[in-house]
């Protein structure tokens, strides 16, 4: 099974960092499972799949990990060329007001992205008055949450990897 | 009446969501699959009632989190919930914070380490492993993640293994993602 985590961190196929992981294997692959879970679920509910994308690829620029935001990127030129998509891809752009309940998880994807500790319940409250029903509210929370995880791992791994090489730069 | 807690504390709160938690005895076969196994192996809890609306995700994370959390080898089980406390203090995410600041306080057997890093956080007076580890944890759960050269090098010069910094790590950011459902999908409230 391909790792996306691993692959975007660039990790070394063998050496220390490598039989590290290998003892974690289980671990790994529970990793990846959870990817396919939050990303590429079997019922999306009303968080569609092309959207779970595109905050992905939002939130790895946030975090400004350049492995996985070329991975949400290449993945999200796969789901068409809706121009709406490749805005919110952007750190920084919002959707159009009229799009409610889009906005609603955008500024939701940013906050516990970027300032985790100050959110409230108002923040939950927000999204059930975009109409966002409370179980798709648990699906994009778990989405926000796993690539927050996802982008927190390649960034030591990529770190150490790189180190254990040895390259001279 | 039960108050919203704000202060990090080790006695462990009660979670009040503000989600419906799902209905156990009408819960479909996926969420009835998903709540086999729970965190910590801990009794079926609002919080995994919550989650339990997106059971494909939860099945899946429950087996990582007692993996990461209890899987054998590496680092030993109170730097786990060292990395888990640290994510939990920059996140403040107090009901987190409580329950693993709890655990490690019983496997150490000691209280002081828990009581400084509430009250002073990156400044608490500790001994350079525990100092090392907490400062690395509380940079990588920062946004951006703070991750150089000279963070890992910080962690191999108080005897780190790459194994160890790699368990750090996984218990590190389950945490940020642990806090993340935690604290935003609820609240810790003093028991009543």
């Amino acid at each position: 099974m391909t790792h996306v985590l691993e692959q975007a961190a660039d990790v070394p196929t063998t050496g220390p960092l490598a039989d590290a992981l290998a003892v974690r294997h289980k671990l790994m692959d529970l990793t990846q499972a959870s990817y396919e879970a939050a990303l590429l679920p079997s019922d999306a509910g009303q968080v569609p799949v092309a959207i779970r994308v595109a905050l992905a690829c939002r939130m790895a620029r946030i975090c400004q990990q350049a492995g996985l935001t070329q991975h949400y990127a290449d993945l999200l030129a796969g789901y068409g060329s809706d121009a709406d998509l490749y805005q919110i891809a952007e750190p920084g752009n919002k959707p159009p007001a009229s799009e409610k309940r889009l906005s609603a998880m955008v500024t939701y994807a940013d906050l516990v992205t970027q300032r985790p500790r100050d959110a409230t319940k108002e923040d939950i409250q927000a999204l059930k008055e975009a109409g966002i029903e409370e179980s798709d509210i648990v699906r994009l929370a778990g989405l926000v949450a796993f690539v927050n995880y996802q982008l927190r791992v390649a960034a030591v791994l990529s770190v150490m990897g790189k180190d254990k090489v040895g390259e001279a730069k | 009446m039960s108050r919203v807690i704000h202060k990090f504390t080790s006695r462990i709160p009660t979670w009040r969501p503000y989600i419906t938690p799902i209905d156990f005895d009408n819960a479909t076969p996926a969420q009835h699959e998903a709540l086999k196994e729970t965190p910590s192996n801990t009794k079926i809890s609002d919080y995994v009632l919550v989650l339990a609306h997106d059971p494909e995700s939860l099945r899946i994370r429950t087996s990582l989190f007692n993996g990461i959390m209890y899987d054998k080898g590496g680092l030993s089980r109170d730097e786990r919930e060292l990395g888990a406390v640290a994510a939990s203090v920059v996140n403040r995410c107090i009901y987190c914070a409580a329950v693993h600041a709890h655990r490690y306080n019983n496997i150490v057997g000691d209280e002081k380490v828990m009581q400084d890093i509430f009250l002073r956080g990156k400044e608490a007076d500790l001994e350079p492993r525990i100092r090392a580890i907490l400062k690395f944890a509380m940079r990588l759960s920062e946004c951006p993640p703070n991750v150089t050269d000279s963070d890992i090098q910080s962690l191999r010069d108080v005897g780190l293994e790459d194994q160890e910094i790699v368990d750090l790590t996984l218990s590190t950011t389950l945490f940020g993602w642990a806090n993340r459902l935690m604290h935003t999908l609820g609240e810790p409230v003093s028991n009543l």
